[in-house]
């Protein structure tokens, strides 16, 4: 991904319903070409964020720049305009029942006033790129969730749109289908170069097929950065509780022996959250610094996210009081975030 | 039943015809615009007005809280200033619609509210107009709706059309008033009976079937 311009631009926007503030001062930009992703839980405010991207939701205070032009001086006439150059895709798809598989892709076309020619030639370009040129004819009840979502995929894209919304897409989809999905959202993404920014609740979305991520609660971004960063070094206990999910608890074994108190000739457990190959490279250093220490490492988790490792590992050490006080000094002195778990007997 | 009788059975079921079948085109072509305004000028409709919509609302109500015998009679002036007349079928058909048209238009509403407004909101997001919102999405999605409500308002109009007959516009229920009531024809009256039976049946099994015929969701 290039630092190349942004897309979209939210300058300080605010939103209100009655007395129930549903956006607080928001502020973000996303750069063409990427997948940016908002992640929040229900109610904090995701919606209405995404939706005032393409104007379906109007802002009290503050900007929405997309592609240029600023959303709020834009008559109905021009908005719907811009609209046309932004697909959208819907948590419960919104596929019109009485219009076939075809007919549903077509819309969009057939709302901008193409000719039918133009309109059925593209249409099929569409369903053979979701994979789906077989249902053209058939209406949506017959299809399964991910197939509804592949056509939604294709009506969103039909307009050549150099922006995708995707409004938890994913989430009312088992999880192998949500996979599919999002592999075929990143596919496309390579392909047509169209820019997504997609709403979730779940982290293992984000961590999927997100370059970069924004933290929303309560109608305000907490953190946004690059996915690996932010995963690695989650700054609020929001961000750290969504990441539960996705990220591996300890062995239940391990967990059932520790004790809160220090044992006498016992260990301590000691656990790195982090991203960042210098990160753990660091940590080990340190560690091994000390033979006295016995460090050993019994738990590990990492993974590969946006190409840079992520993950938790968690080391024991030989306890004493001195040692640990030592340790925890040092590794402050070099930024190296150390978390006491607790402690197990030899 | 003699040769007349049938005679007599053919022109009422024709005069209850033409009042059913042209005051039930005339509701549908005024009825379905009503709703749909009723819908889009809502608060949550894609037009809101709420003056209109609530202006709307009052008029469609004041028609349809009036008993049809009483509009009947009280819309004679009218009556004669649109088809010049006030006895008589033609005559009965411009009270039927009127009273039919308000009718239609809840009918049809209740059935445009049902439109998931996912959908709308969908279009909205493609860049759709609001008339093309009102003919891509509303009125398609909410057909088989649309259809069984039309049922329902040509079997009220075929009922209604009976009444029909205090300003001489015959059809079946002055038939069977006439003859079967007034004259103690009882075989009439049990003949308009079996006859508005089979109609009504089979205006309702025809209106169902084709709602059913051009409902994709199921």
């Amino acid at each position: 991904m290039s630092a190349g311009e942004a897309i979209v631009r939210l300058e300080s926007i605010g939103r209100a319903f009655g007395s129930v503030v549903a956006l607080n001062d928001v502020s973000l930009e996303v750069q063409r070409g990427e997948i940016f992703g908002i992640i929040g839980r229900s109610g904090a405010g995701k919606s209405t964020l995404i939706r005032t991207i393409n104007g379906l939701e109007r802002i009290d205070t503050g900007r929405v720049i997309v592609d240029g032009s600023d959303l709020s001086a834009l008559d109905e006439a021009a908005l719907n305009r811009v609209r046309r150059k932004i697909g959208m895709v819907f948590q419960h798809f919104n596929l019109l029942s009485m219009k076939t598989v075809f007919e549903n892709v077509e819309l969009p076309l057939k709302l901008a006033g193409q000719p039918r020619d133009a309109r059925s030639t593209a249409v099929w370009q569409l369903l053979d790129m979701v994979g789906l040129r077989d249902k053209a004819g058939v209406y949506p009840a017959k299809l399964s969730g991910g197939q509804k979502q592949r056509v939604g995929i294709a009506r969103a894209l039909a307009g050549k749109p150099s922006l995708l919304l995707s409004d938890e897409a994913t989430s009312a989809l088992d999880p192998e289908t949500t996979l599919s999905i999002l592999q075929l959202l990143k596919e496309l993404k390579g392909r047509l170069g169209v820019t997504i920014v997609l709403i979730t609740h779940e982290m293992s979305v984000i961590r999927e097929i997100c370059d970069r991520v924004a933290v929303l609660d309560q109608g305000q971004i907490l953190e946004q950065g690059t996915v690996w960063e932010v995963f690695g070094h989650p700054r609020t206990e929001l961000t750290r509780r969504l990441l539960r999910g996705v990220r591996p608890p300890l062995p239940e074994s391990l967990v059932k022996a520790l004790h809160q108190q220090p044992v006498a000739g016992g260990r301590c457990l000691l656990r790195i959250d982090g991203s960042g190959a210098e990160h753990y490279a660091a940590a080990l250093a340190l560690l091994a610094a000390d033979p006295g220490w016995q460090t050993d490492i019994v738990h590990a988790e990492v993974d590969r996210v946006g190409g840079h490792p992520v993950g938790t590992v968690t080391f024991s050490v030989r306890y004493s009081e001195d040692a640990i006080r030592n340790l925890l000094a040092r590794a402050e002195r070099q930024s190296i975030d150390f978390e006491v778990l607790g402690y197990v007997c030899r | 039943m003699s040769a007349d009788d049938i005679q007599l059975f053919a022109v009422a079921l024709g005069e209850t015809g033409i009042m059913a079948g042209i005051s039930g085109v005339l509701s549908l072509v005024l009825g379905l615009p009503l709703g749909v305004l009723l819908v889009i000028t809502n608060d949550d409709g894609v037009w809101r007005r709420p003056i209109l919509n609530r202006l709307l609302g009052t008029i469609i109500n004041v028609f349809r809280s009036t008993p049809f015998i009483i509009l009947l009679v009280a819309l004679i002036p009218f009556t004669r200033l649109i088809v010049g007349t006030t006895i008589g079928t033609t005559a009965a058909i411009v009270p039927l619609a009127i009273a039919a048209t308000p009718y239609y238009a809840r009918v049809a509403e209740m059935s445009l509210r049902e439109v998931d407004r996912g959908l709308l909101e969908a279009l909205r997001a493609l860049g759709a107009t609001r008339w093309q919102i009102i003919r891509e999405a509303l009125l398609p999605e909410a057909l088989p709706g649309l259809v069984s409500g039309f049922t329902v308002t040509l079997v009220t109009l075929i009922g209604a059309s009976a009444m029909a007959g205090a300003v001489g516009a015959g059809g079946l229920g002055d038939l069977a008033i006439r003859y079967g009531y007034e004259r103690f024809e009882t075989n009439i009256m049990v003949g308009v009976i079996v006859v508005l039976i089979v109609i009504v049946s089979g205006v309702q099994i025809g209106g169902d079937l084709l709602a059913r015929r051009l409902n994709r969701r199921l």
